[in-house]
């Protein structure tokens, strides 16, 4: 394990997002006896169950009863542990909204959430199963921090940073087929800072989760017909990195963003708030899920139906560099 | 050991106070959650005074007994009994419910002292009751946790979720008391939804029920002491009470759920408490 690092994993790049964070908690579970790891029914779907075989007296599992295991979260925290839930993400955002607002996020509680199978990840599984709707519930809980790890090595760093943030954290996580964007883990994450993946002066992708790996891959195509792409990973939907946002939109004046999610209420809508409050003009684009139930299938299948693979970005990027932008004289004064 | 005969009279004193200040307030307040926070005080009253392993000074005592009040509307109730324990200077109370108060009508943990659990929402108390009960074994804490719950309350599924947990986990920390003053707010709630046989379903729960008179503290220290004695299971006492309790004009009155009183009735109500226990004391 690299100096000051509190987890490692070999082979990173071949697991899945679920695979390292249950592989993390575990590493975790010796540096925080306090941590108590809670699920409902969904031990080994989301791979917080490698937490219990290392630590059976810590780690509960509630059954199907998704309301009562974030009451319990919040009550174990009162009682001075470290409480860390995993289930779907839309049995947290949609199901059990109310616990996580009332119970953990109005109380401030120290319960981290680490939520798989968000977005339209488990494609196969239908709308039931499906959770484009999570960031604009959770953004909307005082308190509430939100992260959306790009890849797995990212959700290692998220759940170890989230051990030391304070009060509520919401982690939400994929099913995590694809390559990592990431090649080691000590590139400087932390909650609350975006990290420039690509520099670039012409556009900015500013993208979270699995929109990370597209916009970098999009930038690659853009990069090859003489477009200089910034692509911002803002893993980090709350607290958003304001200042990365408004340099973006001075640098570039052109900001896509991109996010497995609804195009309501997420990161787009995240960004857009930070642009229009900055009196800032830029085009602007959404990409994501466009405001309906996504169809059945697999998950680069529907990232490509709803265009927001690399190949749509590229589209969206090529009509935004078509919009003439008109100069504004006054910019430098009014940053 | 039983509550003896002062301890009894002591309490009934207590619970005068109570529900004298209970009525002050809400006549200051506008309104409040009246009918059953006047049911709930006497459980109220006796775990404060004499059952609750607490220190008023030191609210956040790791080691402290836990109380939620699951029925968060009774937070009126809830607030009159803490301010009168130390908690806070009951003075404050006359604030109850003005913009920027910390008392509003369910009570915020993070802004009342000794207010152990946010409530007001139905449904919520006993699972964060059973994590703080599994928390205390968890850390190896003594602690026992209460939650009172409504009986209207138990139609929410979450209850039942979380009796499922407590049973299976054998909580013999946790005690649950049901205020089953029979109604909710739309009327009696066997009128409206089946919810008896409580103790049976509760017992089919992994529970040991037991059913008292909600009112009489002899009965309501020997079921605390039995609950307390039980192992290998949590124990709901479901406690028969009187919606209004106290005040004749209420009693029994599904309307004084939630209602406001003017200087006329404030001083009827209080006149009907003193009634009350003059006639009780002796």
């Amino acid at each position: 394990m690299a100096e000051g690092m509190t987890w490692s994993v070999t082979d990173g790049d071949k697991l899945t997002q679920a695979e390292i964070y249950g592989e993390v908690l575990s590493q975790l579970g010796d540096r925080y006896p306090d941590l108590v790891a809670i699920t409902a029914d969904l031990a080994s779907s989301t791979k917080i169950g490698r937490f219990g075989k290392k630590f059976p007296d810590r780690f509960i599992n509630v059954g199907i009863a998704e309301n009562s295991m974030f009451g319990m979260a919040a009550g174990l925290a009162q009682a001075g542990l470290r409480p860390v839930v995993s289930t779907f993400a839309a049995f947290t955002a949609l199901r059990s909204a109310e616990q996580v607002r009332t119970d953990i996020c109005y109380q401030n509680l120290n319960v981290k959430i680490i939520s798989t199978h968000a977005g339209i990840s488990f494609g196969q599984a239908g709308s039931t199963h499906h959770c484009t709707e999570d960031l604009a519930v959770m953004r909307s809980f005082a308190n509430m921090t939100v992260i959306v790890p790009a890849d797995g090595i990212e959700t290692g760093n998220a759940v170890a940073a989230a051990m030391e943030w304070p009060g509520p954290v919401y982690i939400r996580v994929g099913r995590g087929f694809e390559p990592p964007v990431n090649k080691t883990q000590d590139y400087g994450f932390a909650i609350g800072k975006a990290i420039t993946m690509r520099e670039g002066t012409d556009l900015a992708i500013i993208a979270c989760g699995v929109g990370v790996l597209q916009a970098v891959r999009a930038a690659e195509i853009l990069k090859a017909q003489g477009l200089s792409v910034r692509v911002i990973n803002m893993h980090t939907v709350k607290p958003i990195d304001r200042d990365a946002i408004i340099e973006a939109v001075k640098d570039t004046r052109r900001i896509v963003t991109v996010e497995e999610h609804n195009v309501v209420g997420g990161l787009g809508s995240a960004v857009a708030e930070v642009i229009v409050e900055s009196g800032r003009a830029c085009a602007f684009r959404r990409l994501g899920v466009p405001d309906c139930y996504s169809i059945v299938g697999y998950p680069e299948d529907l990232y490509h139906h709803y265009r927001f693979d690399a190949d749509g970005i590229v589209e969206t990027v090529g009509e935004l560099m078509r919009l003439e932008i008109e100069e504004d004289e006054d910019w430098e004064d009014e940053a | 050991m039983p509550l003896t005969r002062e301890e009894i009279r002591g309490l009934t004193k207590k619970a005068w106070d109570i529900r004298r200040a209970i009525i002050e307030t809400t006549f200051t307040c506008g309104g409040s959650h009246i009918g059953g926070s006047l049911s709930q005080t006497d459980v109220l009253v006796a775990l404060y005074y004499r059952y609750l392993n607490i220190d008023p000074a030191r609210p956040g005592w790791e080691d402290r007994d836990r109380f939620i009040l699951s029925k968060g509307h009774g937070g009126i109730g809830w607030a009159s009994v803490l301010g009168d324990r130390g908690y806070f200077d009951k003075a404050l109370l006359k604030d109850f419910n003005k913009t920027g108060s910390p008392f509003g009508m369910h009570l915020d943990s993070l802004k009342v002292k000794g207010c152990d659990a946010s409530t007001g929402s139905l449904g919520h108390g006993l699972a964060i009751a059973v994590g703080l009960a599994v928390g205390a074994r968890l850390t190896g804490k003594g602690f026992r946790t209460y939650v009172m719950m409504g009986a209207g309350e138990l139609c929410e599924g979450t209850i039942w979720e979380a009796a499922i947990l407590a049973g299976h986990r054998k909580l013999d920390n946790l005690t649950a008391f049901v205020d089953r003053n029979g109604l909710m707010i739309d009327g009696p709630t066997e009128q409206i939804t089946t919810l008896e046989p409580i103790d049976e379903k509760f017992k089919a729960f992994g529970w040991e029920a037991l059913t008292i008179d909600g009112h009489d503290f002899a009965q309501i220290g020997e079921a605390i002491e039995q609950a307390q004695a039980f192992r290998g299971k949590p124990c709901v006492i479901i406690c028969r009470t009187v919606k209004g309790k106290g005040v004749d004009l209420m009693e029994n009155k599904a309307p004084w759920h939630y209602g406001g009183l003017n200087s006329d009735l404030r001083d009827q109500a209080l006149a009907s408490v003193d009634r009350h226990y003059r006639e009780l004391l002796g």
